[in-house]
């Protein structure tokens, strides 16, 4: 690790340091600091600051970013009107670390691409065009959505994804001044020639809270597929919002989880459900339109038919179609 | 005094007579307390006054040369040194009791520690271990694929016996199919750690290590000095699983640095490095052939096996071990062949050979049964030979149709039915069996034993305990043979000084080291007939009370001072005319989901033929040890090499996935009641790693069952069952 200053912002002036790093519950930037991955020179500690609660909003709920996801599961109006939030956060990391891990370094958190983390490689996210040795290496876990020539990681949260669902803002207090509310697809920033950007986030912002709008109506699931049944990131996921109505479908919101660089939504997917009878084949219509610009790069070529499989039986669930 | 024994002819069964009950007794591991409450010193937990912290450089090319320029960091806070002298290129191999390889400025594969960076403290060695310059000549020849391009290093003397191909064309029914495993890690808890203390010539290494009677021969060797003048320390190793079996580099870069230094050096190994530097298990491609006729009587097995090792490693994974002895059949046929490669070395890992080879074997069983139409533990009983199928000797006892058959019946296998019959919502449940068979070996050993006129007594060997509880069942045997409760006996272990014990690995500490003392105590149980005036075996020793003859005397008067004898077990002729095997039957009820292929392992049942069970909870811990290293190897363990530079691509615990508790469905174990007097004088055999043997494939015989997916491919993740599922 390299030595680094520490100091505890008691105020939001002092979070707001240019020169400075936001460590939150530390899960992830410590580690990338032990393998400096990521070398500030200055912590921000902002864990004192007035960002720990839950609360109703106008429209919804405001989740403060130091919320842990621990207590963001457990909270009474999560677990009965954003169910799928709770799932999602509790199919994350461990008890431990949900402990620890907060809202805003949950979205924050980078990359698993296991090239990012070994600084005897290269990788245009760590060293812009030092080249992407994951396209052609052992790339399982990694995107088949919303890459790039230049990147092929995918942005590792069950959080976020639930929350894209949800069509969560990111509320985030700029540090020249202002506060912004951005959808989470204006928030995150897909790859293209620089991978290293990852957020409109500039030196000194601060995340403050995430709005939820008002409990959605309908059903509510998050179901993830990973390699061993706890303590792995999703290979792929799906959080899905969906309610119907004399036999129709009358809403639908749908997230995925490792499939892309952001939490992915697609709302022509759920265009081809809105009004229609749900039927294994609508189903398969709505994954054609998701799947339609997928690529695999060898290793991660699964995922294409299990995201498939896996939306396809949420949506059955969902709309009680019998399988 | 000692009292030797060499193991040429049966023993009289000695502790079936004695009678103080602290053998078969499950009592609980006396170190337990401290471990969990953080009392137990480990290896990286020892401090020393001066002492100076190392950080391991490692290796950033697959192939070549390097040169360090440590004036590029020779200004950077706390930097003491960076030494690269007399660095070895991976861990020993277990029971080298030579240096490892040592590569001097040649780079062999990515990771291959080249240096030590030292400073005062971990953070700043660390910082200066990343910062270092260090200059690479590649080479442009390197080879990290096991492909056909490879070279190849074949085993010539390699069993054919018979006429497999005639075999295979001739049978009624047949399997002949291909299996791959990746490679494994240990991945034991405790990282691999040394603080290295020089005094004159005198060196103390306090490391992790599970065989001290080969490391400190392996550290004095890499180091070019006697090895009278080194001590190693292992009092504590947190899990071991064959990764400790020899020296780790960092004995040796401690070592050179705190001589270098003048002052104490503590060196732990990152977890990546562990899984760069220590030996994996190697991956395997296996050809399995299986012969029978009409009613399932094995005419043919062939059994070659591909794999991949560093050059001048001088080990291969003996993935047929199993497989020569399990099953008759006259048409045999074995091969090996080993592509020398630039990926980190290969080595021992829980039970090496049959942890990969038997799931290999055990699956074609599972296909040949569904073929010939009879239950697998049917085609199993059926083939179980007479003697050994190829050197004809005699098995020293054989448990194996007693596993299957009553492990069947308390398993309820009965329930089983045709694959996809059973389902639960969207999961399909099937059931799976395999045997497991795990060659039972007898190393030299000494102990030395010493009973108080107080009733207590104290046990010494340089033995280790890996977590298996050697210090509880070698309290245990000294306890029973004197005649004292276990409480009464101190258990040392893991200092080099003391009498040479075998070493914790190949399933052998309990029968070898727990010999020795047996023996020792025997010695001991000798002096006290004397004293009492009656002959050896008439005496009785319980509650610290002798009685024998007509006399009945308590120890403190029949002892002026303590007795200390040293037992030394040596194996025999009963090694050379029997065959020794430790048997069993695994059990396992999965769930396969339909949609995703996800799989969940719901219970699963061992049933173990091992000889004597000194103690059952210890045993039993070794065997669930055994089942969830089987469901990590069947469903979720496995290494991934850079196709390119061969380098661990996931060496971390959050990227090789070992299972979690969540995996770990109900477990459970039975134990054969037997006693193997070919073994050793105790009748008992190995345990910890026949309870792996086979456990993997009961899973993916289970799989089958349940959705009709064969898995040849492992691990078994979602991937490689979905795509099959409808
Ligand atoms: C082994 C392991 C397994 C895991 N498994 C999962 C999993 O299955 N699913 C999953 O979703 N996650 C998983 N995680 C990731 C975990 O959820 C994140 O590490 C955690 O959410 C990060 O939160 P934190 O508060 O600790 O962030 P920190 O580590 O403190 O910060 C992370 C980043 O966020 C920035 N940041 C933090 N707070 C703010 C703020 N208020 N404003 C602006 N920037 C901020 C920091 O500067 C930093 O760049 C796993 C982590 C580990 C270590
Ligand atoms: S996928 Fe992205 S993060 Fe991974 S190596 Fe390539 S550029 Fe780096």
């Amino acid at each position: 690790m390299k030595p680094f200053d520490y100091v505890r912002a008691s105020d939001a002036a002092e979070a707001h340091d240019t020169a400075g790093r936001i460590i939150a519950g530390g899960t992830n930037l410590i580690d990338l600091m032990k393998h400096q991955i990521e070398t500030p020179s200055k912590l921000v500690d902002v864990t004192r600051l007035d960002m720990h609660e839950i609360a109703p909003s106008d429209d919804g709920l405001r989740i403060g970013a130091l919320v842990s996801n621990s207590d963001l599961a457990a909270h009474d109006t999560v677990r009965r009107d954003y169910p799928v939030l709770s799932r999602a956060l509790l199919s994350g990391a461990t008890g431990q670390l949900r402990n620890k891990a907060t809202t805003g370094g949950n979205l924050m958190q980078r990359t698993r691409c296991p090239y990012f983390y070994d600084t005897a490689q290269p990788c245009n996210k760590r060293q812009p065009g030092s080249g992407c040795p994951a396209m052609a290496g052992v790339n399982r876990i990694l995107a088949v959505l919303g890459t790039s020539d230049q990147c092929i990681a995918t942005h590792p949260s069950d959080m976020a994804v639930a929350m894209r669902a949800l069509d969560a803002r990111i509320e985030v207090a700029r540090a020249g001044g202002g506060t912004e509310t951005l959808p989470m697809d204006d928030f995150y920033v897909l790859p293209g020639d620089d991978p290293s950007v990852e957020t409109v986030m500039q030196p000194g912002d601060l995340i403050t809270a995430v709005h939820l709008p008002s409990a959605p109506t309908g059903h509510q699931t998050y179901r993830k597929v990973r390699d061993r049944s706890s303590y792995a990131f999703a290979l792929v996921s799906v959080a899905a919002v969906v309610d119907t109505d004399g036999g129709k479908i009358t809403e639908a919101a749908l997230a995925f989880g490792g499939l892309a660089p952001r939490p992915w939504r697609d709302t022509d997917v759920e265009q081809v459900l809105l009004g229609e009878t749900p039927s294994d084949a609508l189903f398969d219509k709505a994954a054609d339109v998701l799947l339609a610009d997928a690529k695999g790069h060898g290793g991660n070529d699964f995922k294409i038919p299990l995201v498939r499989r896996t939306l396809k039986a949420v949506l059955a669930d969902l709309t009680g179609v019998t399988r | 005094m000692t009292e030797h024994l060499k193991m040429d002819q049966v023993q009289p069964r000695l502790l079936d007579e004695t009678e103080q009950g602290a053998l078969h007794a499950p009592m609980p591991r006396p170190e337990g307390p401290l471990k969990v409450t953080g009392t137990a010193t480990y290896a990286a937990e020892w401090k020393l006054d001066g002492m100076a912290e190392g950080f391991m450089v490692r290796a950033g090319i697959t192939k070549g040369r390097f040169k360090v320029d440590a004036s590029s960091v020779e200004d950077m806070p706390g930097f003491l040194g960076v030494y690269t002298d007399r660095m070895v290129r991976n861990s020993a191999q277990g029971t080298a009791g030579t240096n490892p390889v040592q590569p001097g400025d040649q780079v062999q594969y990515l990771g291959q520690p080249i240096a030590v960076a030292v400073a005062d403290t971990f953070e700043q060695a660390r910082d200066i271990a990343l910062a270092l310059k260090v200059e690479y000549t590649p080479d442009d020849d390197a080879h990290v694929v096991m492909d056909d391009s490879a070279t190849y290093e074949d085993d010539d003397d390699a069993l054919d016996q018979g006429d497999l191909d005639a075999a295979m064309a001739d049978a009624a029914f047949s399997v002949d199919g291909m299996w791959t495993t990746k490679p494994h890690n240990s991945a034991a808890m405790e990282p691999h750690a040394t603080l290295a203390q020089w005094d004159g010539d005198k060196l103390t290494v306090r490391s992790s290590l599970q065989m001290l009677n080969y490391n400190k021969h392996e550290i004095a060797d890499s180091l070019g000095i006697d090895v009278k003048n080194v001590r190693v320390l292992s009092p504590y190793v947190g899990g071991g699983f064959g990764s400790k079996l020899g020296m780790s580099p960092e004995c040796v870069a401690a070592a050179v640095a705190a001589k270098a230094l003048g002052r104490p050096v503590r060196v732990v190994l990152h977890r990546n490095h562990v899984f760069e530097t220590i030996v994996l298990r190697t991956e395997t491609r296996q050809r399995v052939r299986l012969s029978c006729d009409a009613e399932g009587k094995l005419t043919g097995i062939g059994h070659e096996n591909w794999q991949a090792n560093l050059p001048d490693e001088g080990m291969a994974e003996p993935v047929d071990l199993a497989t020569h002895l399990l099953y008759g059949g006259e048409n045999r046929r074995y091969g090996q062949h080993v592509a020398m490669l630039n990926r980190p070395a290969s080595g021992s890992v829980r039970a090496p050979g049959e942890a990969v080879g038997m799931l290999a074997l055990e699956n074609a069983m599972d296909e040949l049964a569904e073929k010939v139409g009879i239950d697998p533990i049917e085609l199993r009983v059926k083939n179980i030979p007479d003697r050994h199928p190829e050197n004809g000797t005699p098995f020293s006892s054989h448990g194996l149709k007693a596993c299957l058959e009553d492990g069947a019946e308390r398993f309820g296998w009965s329930q089983r039915q045709a694959p996809k019959a059973r389902r639960e919502g969207e999961w399909y449940i099937g059931m799976g069996v395999a045997s497991a068979a795990r060659l039972n070996l007898l190393m030299e050993s000494r102990a030395r034993v010493t009973l108080n006129p107080d009733g207590t007594a104290l046990v010494q060997t340089d033995m280790t305990d890996i977590g298996t509880g050697t210090y509880a069942i070698l309290g245990q045997i000294a306890a029973e043979m004197l005649g004292i409760p276990a409480e009464k006996v101190t258990v040392e272990l893991g200092d080099s000084d003391l009498p040479e014990g075998p070493g914790s690995g190949g399933s052998w500490g309990a029968a070898s080291a727990g010999s020795a003392v047996f023996l020792g105590a025997k010695g001991i149980r000798k002096k006290l007939a004397e004293r009492l005036g009656c002959g050896a075996d008439e005496l009785r020793l319980q509650d610290g009370v002798a009685t024998g003859g007509n006399n009945r005397r308590p120890l403190a008067e029949l002892m002026d001072g303590p007795i200390s004898e040293e037992g030394h077990l040596e194996p025999g002729q009963t090694d050379d005319d029997f065959t020794q095997s430790g048997f069993g039957a695994h059990f396992a009820e999965v769930a396969v989901n339909a949609v995703t292929g996800e799989v969940r392992v719901r219970r699963m049942l061992a049933a173990m033929a091992a000889g004597r069970i000194l103690n059952p909870k210890t045993a039993q811990s070794q065997v669930w040890g055994g089942q969830i290293w089987g469901i990590g190897t069947a469903l979720t363990e496995g290494i991934e090499h850079d196709p390119r530079t061969g380098h661990v691509v996931n060496n971390d615990l959050a990227e090789y996935h070992v299972p979690v508790n969540l995996d770990v469905g109900d477990l459970d174990v039975m134990f054969i009641d037997e006693r193997d007097d070919q073994a050793n004088p105790m009748q008992v055999k190995g345990i910890g790693e026949l309870g792996l043997s086979g456990a993997g494939a009961a899973i993916t015989n289970a799989i089958y069952n349940a959705c009709g997916v064969r898995v040849r491919d492992y691990p078994a993740t979602p991937d490689r069952i979905f795509p099959h599922l409808d």
